[in-house]
């Protein structure tokens, strides 16, 4: 079987793209292209909502429909966009500081609304665009342009977070487990409800040039040495964990969506009514 | 009484949403806020009804993106909030104006600075509905007087948000707002209620950004055969960012353009008694109902004033008011806030000479005639 390429989704002539060698938001775009192809998405029926930061700048690159929005709003646009036209495809492709930092207010309740939307997080611990600052993800004690003497502060889990939040489904992936990675893409997207993918994923330019990850490839040794299959991960005691993250799906469960709910509602209104 | 005409008894802010769903409205998000919470509560209870989707958002800064979102997948869409969450909504209602996505926000006006008196009316959102976004940017904002403007304004603020692919501010106050008066709700067809231009060639060559000789580009909706593409950033013709100086010029250029080329169209004002007016009065909102009450105790008292009532307070009517206030030997400003922020404008018009009066309240308390006739006597 030839494997898909995704091609036609990308726009011609902007390639190469502007991601630095070795970050993994070109990696997460490969995958959602594929996965677009794979599932027989037609460009006109997709849209893509992006948010602002290097993962922000994806849309640049699609010829799917796109909405550039402003810094961690995406997922309030694209709850607009579904609720109204619950046909549609939308994913959002955000940072860890559009999603969680600035816009984690939108992510608690995009989750909670139970919104058909899928969300792709390049969880890169700080905020690539803007030159490497902490964000809410950044690990305590790591380096970075905002935090040079280490982060007082502690990090939030954005699986963790979704999965509390009520999302239908939650994956972690990296770009080292690219052909996970992409099956876990094509569940989020095929599943209805909120369906989340964060991505760990590496920055060599800021984040793994201060924390001692400055070759490309060093954080992807990073991620492949930590990363464990679910199920390895959870056979593990609690304290042989540390230093270890779990890869693949997390959460898979059946909630009703909000368009649904909505519906249910509506027909319960038009009963009532004289 | 006329088929389908309803003579109703109802609120200002009824009267907006009736005359929202009247327009076509069929996508709210909102988070409640006073003086504006009847706006969200009427549309939550009838959207179901409607076909249409009520959403109660967890922001007014998601509200604001989610009736963006909404407009570009097909819907006529609009928001309603006060003093507070009128602030918040600023950065996305910039993305709206970028985009050229129709799209309508109320904001019922109240007391500030920050929380303020909440529950009291103002008029001192003027500057901020105008300048209130970072970059320079051209709105629309149109302010009703009664509970029937309410309800055609509404209607007017949706038919210029798809006509010129703008977001279209209405801009009442608590006391317009929470008034209750008869209104005569126009049967359908009465009023004209605009759509927006849809593309009509070929798909592939769908550029949302290339404006018609009327200065506005055909808007598609997402799932359509027009796929496209829009960007808070910097854009080309095609949605795609666009680091051209050149472009950029030619991008925020057309922006303040199409609304400077329909100026006429969108600059609606009324006129009482103005034609030998020495004392003229300029007023908007809440303020206008005492200027005409001081306006006809004048002329009972021999004095020639008359009233220019600003329905649309931007763009601003400069024209109308250099043509009033040339033959005016005094022009009377009342507005509910400190800094007389109408004033300055009729200031700017008509020149640094012009004997302007400004009247302003700015505890809570609504102008009353009387206040206004103490300015002038
Ligand atoms: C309201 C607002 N505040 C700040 C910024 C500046 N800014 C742009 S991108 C960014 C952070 C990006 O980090 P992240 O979302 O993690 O994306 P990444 O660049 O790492 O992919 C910031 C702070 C902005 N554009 N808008
Ligand atoms: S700065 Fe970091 S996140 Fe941005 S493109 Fe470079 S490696 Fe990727």
């Amino acid at each position: 079987m030839s494997h898909a390429t995704g091609l036609q989704y990308l726009k011609k002539g902007v390639l190469p793209h502007m991601w630095c060698s070795g970050c993994g938001v070109g990696v997460m775009l490969g995958a959602l292209v594929r996965s677009f192809e794979e599932l027989g998405y037609e460009r006109k029926d997709t849209v893509v909502v992006t948010g602002i930061g290097c993962t922000g700048k994806t849309d640049d690159y699609l010829v799917t429909n796109a909405l550039h929005t402003t810094h961690g709003r995406a997922l309030a646009y694209a709850t607009g966009i579904k609720a109204f036209n619950p046909k549609l495809h939308v994913v959002v492709l955000m940072g860890d500081g559009d999603s969680v930092t600035i816009g984690g207010n939108h992510f608690l309740h995009a989750a909670r609304r139970n919104m058909d939307l899928t969300a792709i997080i390049i969880n890169n611990f700080n905020f690539g665009m803007t030159g490497g600052q902490f964000s809410g993800t950044t690990p305590a004690d790591a380096i970075t342009q905002t935090s040079i003497y280490g982060n007082a502060e502690r990090q939030l889990d954005i699986s963790a977070l979704a999965e509390l939040a009520g999302a239908n489904y939650v994956a972690r992936g990296t770009p080292y487990h690219v052909w996970e990675l992409k099956t876990n893409i094509k569940e989020a997207l095929s599943k209805k409800g909120f369906s989340v993918v964060e991505i760990y994923s590496p920055c060599p330019t800021h984040f793994g040039k201060n924390n001692k990850m400055k070759e490309a490839t060093a954080m992807l040794q990073w991620l492949k040495e930590s990363g464990l299959p679910v199920e390895k991960y959870n056979s593990l005691e609690k304290s042989a964990r540390k230093g270890f993250f779990a890869v693949g799906k997390l959460v898979d469960r059946e909630e009703p969506d909000f368009n649904t709910r909505y519906e249910e509602i509506r027909r319960r209104a038009m009963n009532l009514k004289v | 009484m006329e088929l389908g005409r309803k003579v109703k008894l109802m609120q200002g802010n009824q009267a907006i949403v009736e005359g929202a769903f009247y327009a076509g409205a069929r996508f709210y998000a909102g988070y409640p806020i006073t003086p504006s919470s009847e706006i969200a509560e009427e549309s939550a209870k009838r959207m179901p009804l409607l076909g249409g989707i009520y959403m109660q958002m967890e922001d007014e800064i998601a509200s604001m993106a989610a009736i963006i979102g909404a407009s570009l997948a097909g819907a006529k869409s609009f928001t309603a909030t006060s003093g507070p969450g009128f602030s918040l909504m600023q950065e996305n209602l910039g993305l709206a104006v970028m985009g050229e996505v129709p799209c309508v926000v109320i904001n019922v006006q109240r007391s500030g600075p920050s929380t303020g008196l909440a529950t009291k009316p103002a008029q001192s959102d003027v500057m901020q509905i105008r300048w209130g976004r970072h970059g320079d940017q051209s709105v629309i904002a149109l302010c009703p007087a009664s509970v029937s403007e309410c309800f055609t304004l509404t209607v007017t603020a949706f038919n210029f948000a798809e006509k010129f692919r703008v977001p279209v501010i209405l801009a009442s106050d608590e006391v317009v707002g929470h008034m209750r008066e008869n209104i005569t709700i126009p049967s359908p067809g009465e009023l004209a209620v605009a759509e927006r231009k849809k593309p009509t060639g070929e798909p592939a060559a769908y550029k949302p950004f290339i404006a018609d000789e009327d200065g506005v580009a055909p808007l598609a909706s997402y799932g359509s055969d027009y796929v496209f593409h829009v960007s808070s950033s910097m854009h080309g013709p095609d949605g795609y960012s666009n680091n051209n100086p050149a472009n950029a010029a030619w991008r925020v250029a057309q922006l303040h353009k199409k609304i400077e080329m329909h100026r006429e169209e969108i600059i609606i004002t009324k006129t009482f008694d103005t034609e030998d007016a020495d004392i003229l009065f300029i007023a908007f909102g809440a303020t206008t109902r005492a200027s005409r009450a001081a306006a006809l105790e004048l002329r009972k008292q021999g004095i020639r004033a008359g009233v220019l009532q600003l329905m649309t307070i931007w763009p601003f009517a400069d024209k109308k008011i250099a043509s009033l206030g040339e033959r005016a030997k005094t022009v009377v400003v009342p507005e509910m806030n400190y800094s007389g922020q109408v004033a300055g404008e009729v200031q700017r018009i008509l020149g640094a000479g012009a004997d302007i009066r400004k009247v302003n309240s700015y505890n809570g308390e609504i102008i009353t005639p009387q206040d206004i006739l103490k300015a002038i006597l």
